[in-house]
């Protein structure tokens, strides 16, 4: 007996019975013997409840929550306890993609709100379902990007991009053939003259940038759409979702995909994962759009009513001339962006933002009026995170770590640089309490 | 369930100025956001909803009446392994020790870094194979990374023309579709009439242009594959590597290994076998295992395990590259492990086998009255190509009662559909897979409404043609989805 498998002794005999075996390891007799195991996993033995639950406390106690000023693509942002509250119901979580429409109106319906939250948020007329995160949903964008040039074969990439997320779209790019160029940086910024001078010799199928950048700078993509255009460029943003409530939107640049990580939107930082990939586009790709979609249409009465649509760009149906082999994506995730957009809204959104540039830049002035820090790219205008140079020769983050602060993260390519993020949780004791143990 | 459709969205309950949320006073002042240049600047707020917080509860409260989930009832979609979600894993996923930043330093998540490496051990024991990544995000996912796996594998030994993969016609969908994306051609091998692949139609796809080949097995039909010893032999051969697809691994725990079947590399489902929640199309998770030799391929970032037990995160030089931002999707790792744990290795197996006894179960209670394409003990799952036509009628009629009708009649009934329409082998492919976690009262009431839906497609086929008809919504115009495309409010 045990309390996940229902089947008492005599429910297994008759249904024995009725297949017309013995036992149960009769089911498996057209196996060759010789492929079986024949003895006990060498794996721990059965738990009850107390102890799994005393075992997993223990593990989770090992683990220091250090008050959070990192970022690097994952903010420590505040979510509202109605959230995982909601998200809790497991009507939602233990269904499945909602093939069956009639019963999964739910599911369709959030993932719906999503789209459209998503669609607004960066100024695009359209999002998907989700895809797994703010990585692969760039890479998504750069095997997009070739798609649909069709001749093209070459995609450059801002080397302002954290370098874990450079690194999953060079994988991908390696594997799937697509010939990836990385565009220096210039005083903390893309180097734009070097992109367009690529971009001019009329074989590049898409330009990827990034915003805000590694080191929390905000760039300026003026003028820089209307170039690619000119020369059938297509142009994708990844911009941390958060920073959409009050930076200029994918949309008003003129990019034509939107994609980026929306973790920053109340998702908890749970060591990694699960966090949500966003992709939007304009109307004119969706045919290239990998994922799942969601669409309204009516039912047979008239309803209107929400459904899984355009199958015939995924893999069940395309198989290897599918968009994308992307299949399960973080489709509950979308629940939880929706639940947070709606309790946040505009205003919310805006303060969110208001109150992580106030606190990190407060510290950022507060580092720099200690002496031990010193500006790298001086007057580069940042919303929530900033990178400065430590001049102290000790291991401050380490330090930091001992006195339980996560200060920051040492900045991907520069000797002595610190990336330190603020979100609207860091107080003005907390900064304070940092500066005093410089 | 409840039938009574809601179907509202949160826009339409939105009114400006109400808001949701609560934020201190700030205590910094003399910032602004003002202050960043005019051209970086939102030109407008984004229109977002308005609501205060019992509207958005009662809104996502009331939609979720409106899903059908495994806790709803029974759920037999094939190949998705719908069993039961145990809910201690959900409290163990959710414990504040493992809100933590992903860069926090390996000496400070020590207890994260352990969980991982202990899911990996695990896995590696059940796959009978030597190394785990938990990086990848899903089946699909896991699927690219394991291919990936297979052509760094191949390049590192300078064996650069291998580009073709060998995939079953019963295959899933995302096997060919990984491929493509991994820059791989496919190559399509038959299925014999028992539903197993075609040996003496692979032997001359083989050759030095051959990466390996991607099976399931059981396979989609929920058939055994009983020549994949040969089989594995004639790819290793030839010099390719085999890759085992987890999505049915669910059967073979405990009993038969793929490392012992003779596969490489393969990837496991945590939320089809290892019990996490499938969330309405996800978070997943992929692990990728691989066979002794191969482990320096995985991808970065990498946990191991130092000497003196204390655990750290490195990347290897001969890695395929990284595929995730972090760990992968790790709160579900946490979900997996709890159910590894409650399980154990006195129960593990049990799990397959009662998989198995309820498939076989269904299969015999209901041939009388479906077509059953392939006879013979089936694993964890099984399809029936239909209702036989005595029930049907004459497939030529437009009349004739198709999977579809059945499925949404079932609907009706309380339960969720099977899998229909794959595998492509079959017209009316109706893949069913109970799981082990629904007991024989509940198979029993399923098999009696298949039976007494196949009365009803003979005495009264317009109930079934017009199904569902006590669900919140009707049948549902899907060429309008396409051809009026809305996908935003």
């Amino acid at each position: 007996m045990f309390k996940y498998f229902p089947h008492t002794t005599d429910d297994i005999q008759q249904m024995l019975g009725v297949i017309g075996v013995k036992s149960l390891d009769d089911l498996y007799a057209e196996i060759p013997e010789e492929l079986k195991l024949h003895r006990q996993l060498d794996i721990p033995l059965q738990k009850s409840e107390i102890e799994v639950r005393n075992m997993i406390q223990g593990l989770a106690e090992k683990n220091c929550r250090l008050t959070c000023f990192a970022g690097s693509g994952v903010y420590d942002h505040y979510t509202p306890s109605l959230v995982p509250y909601l998200a809790s119901r497991s009507e939602f979580s233990t269904s499945y993609t909602p093939y069956q429409a009639e019963i999964s109106q739910g599911t369709l319906l959030y993932i719906f709100e999503y789209q459209t939250m998503m669609a607004r948020l960066t100024g695009m007329d359209l999002s998907n379902a989700s895809m797994y995160d703010g990585s692969t949903a760039t890479a998504e964008a750069m095997m997009m990007c070739v798609s649909a040039a069709k001749k093209r074969n070459r995609v450059l990439i801002s080397g302002t991009f954290n370098e874990n997320i450079l690194q999953v779209v060079r994988t991908y790019a390696k594997f799937h053939g697509v010939d990836l160029v990385e565009v220096p940086h210039k005083d903390g910024v893309m180097d734009q003259q070097v992109a367009k001078e690529l971009i001019e010799s009329d074989d590049v199928a898409g330009l990827i940038v990034v915003q805000p950048n590694r080191y929390g700078f905000i760039e300026d993509f003026t003028g820089l759409a209307d170039f690619c255009h000119e020369h059938n460029t297509l142009l994708a943003i990844n911009t941390v979702a958060s920073a959409l409530g009050v930076l200029k939107s994918p949309g008003e640049w003129g990019a034509d995909i939107a994609c980026g990580d929306a973790q920053s939107l109340g998702v908890p930082m749970g060591y990694g994962g699960p966090y949500i990939g966003y992709l939007c586009t304009r109307n004119t790709l969706v045919r290239k759009m990998p994922g799942r979609l969601v669409g309204a249409t009516t039912d047979a009465d008239g309803k209107r009513a929400f459904v899984l649509t355009m199958q015939a760009r995924e893999q069940h149906i395309r198989r290897e001339k599918a968009t994308s082999n992307i299949c399960t994506a973080q489709g509950f995730m979308c629940l939880y962006i929706a639940c947070y957009l709606s309790l946040m809204g505009p205003t919310g959104l805006k303060q969110v933002n208001q109150q992580s540039y106030n606190a990190a830049h407060y510290m950022h002035d507060e580092l720099i009026k200690s002496g031990k820090f010193a500006e790298v790219f001086p007057n580069k205008p940042f919303l929530n995170e900033f990178t400065l140079r430590y001049t102290g020769n000790d291991d401050i983050r380490s330090r930091m770590a001992e006195a339980g602060i996560l200060f920051g993260v040492p900045t991907q390519d520069m000797d002595k640089c610190i990336t330190i993020a603020c979100t609207e949780k860091n107080t003005r004791e907390q900064i304070e309490s940092v500066i005093n143990q410089l | 369930m409840n039938n009574v459709y809601y179907g509202k969205l949160i826009f339409e309950l939105s009114k400006p100025g109400r808001i949701g949320y609560s934020l201190p006073s700030s205590d910094i002042n003399g910032y602004c956001l003002g202050d960043l240049p005019e051209s970086v600047i939102r030109k407008s707020q984004p229109d977002l909803p308005e609501a205060d917080e019992l509207t958005v509860a009662r809104h996502y409260t009331n939609m979720s009446n409106n899903n059908f989930g495994v806790d709803t009832g029974f759920y037999p979609l094939g190949s998705c392994t719908m069993k039961y979600n145990p809910k201690v894993n959900e409290e163990m996923a959710a414990l504040p020790g493992f809100n933590i930043h992903p860069s926090t330093p390996d000496a400070m998540a020590q207890g994260a870094l352990e969980l991982y490496d202990e899911v990996q051990k695990i896995l590696s024991e059940i796959a009978g194979l030597s190394r785990f990544t938990l990086n990848p995000y899903a089946g699909a996912h896991g699927e690219l990374t394991g291919l990936m796996v297979i052509r760094t594998y191949h390049m590192q030994r300078g064996d650069v023309a291998r580009t073709k993969i060998i995939v079953p016609d019963s295959a899933h969908g995302t096997n060919p579709a990984s491929a493509a994306v991994c820059g791989l051609q496919i190559v399509q091998v038959k299925s014999t009439a028992d539903g197993t692949v075609d040996v003496e139609d692979l032997k001359p796809l083989l050759g030095p242009d051959i990466a390996g080949m991607m099976m399931t097995n059981p396979n989609t039909l929920g058939i055994f594959e009983r020549k994949i010893p040969e089989i594995a032999q004639l790819i290793h051969e030839c010099g390719g590597l085999m890759y085992y697809d987890g999505a049915n691994l669910n059967p073979m725990l405990g009993v038969c290994r793929p490392g012992d079947m003779g596969f490489d590399v393969m990837h496991i489902n945590l939320h089809k076998t290892f019990s996490t929640p499938h969330g309405g199309g996800g978070p997943g998770s992929g692990p990728v295992g691989v066979r002794a030799g191969l482990e320096n391929c995985l991808p970065n970032p990498q946990v191991i395990r130092n000497e003196d037990g204390t655990y750290a995160i490195t990347s290897g030089d001969n890695s395929l590259g990284r595929v995730s931002s972090w760990l992968g999707n790790y709160a579900i790792i946490i979900r997996a492990y709890a159910y590894l744990l409650s399980l154990g290795r006195e129960n593990i197996a049990m799990a397959g086998k009662l998989s198995v006894l309820n498939a076989n179960y269904i299969k015999e209670c209901l041939r009388s009255h479906y077509n059953l394409p392939i006879d013979g003990l089936c694993k964890h799952e099984f399809v029936f190509d239909g209702l036989k036509e005595e029930y049907a009628g004459d497939h030529h009629s437009p009349n004739h009662i198709t999977t579809l009708d059945v499925a949404k009649r079932l609907l009706d009934y309380g339960f969720h559909a099977p899998t229909i329409y794959f595998p492509l082998l079959f017209h009316e492919a109706m893949m069913i897979e109970p799981t082990e976690t629904e007991s024989k009262d509940t198979l029993d009431e399923f098999i009696t409404v298949m039976k007494q839906i196949a009365e009803e497609a003979k005495t009264d086929p317009e109930l079934l043609k017009t199904a569902p008809h006590s669900t919140p919504i009707r049948r549902l115009d899907d060429v309008k989805a396409v051809k009026e495309p809305r996908f935003v409010y």
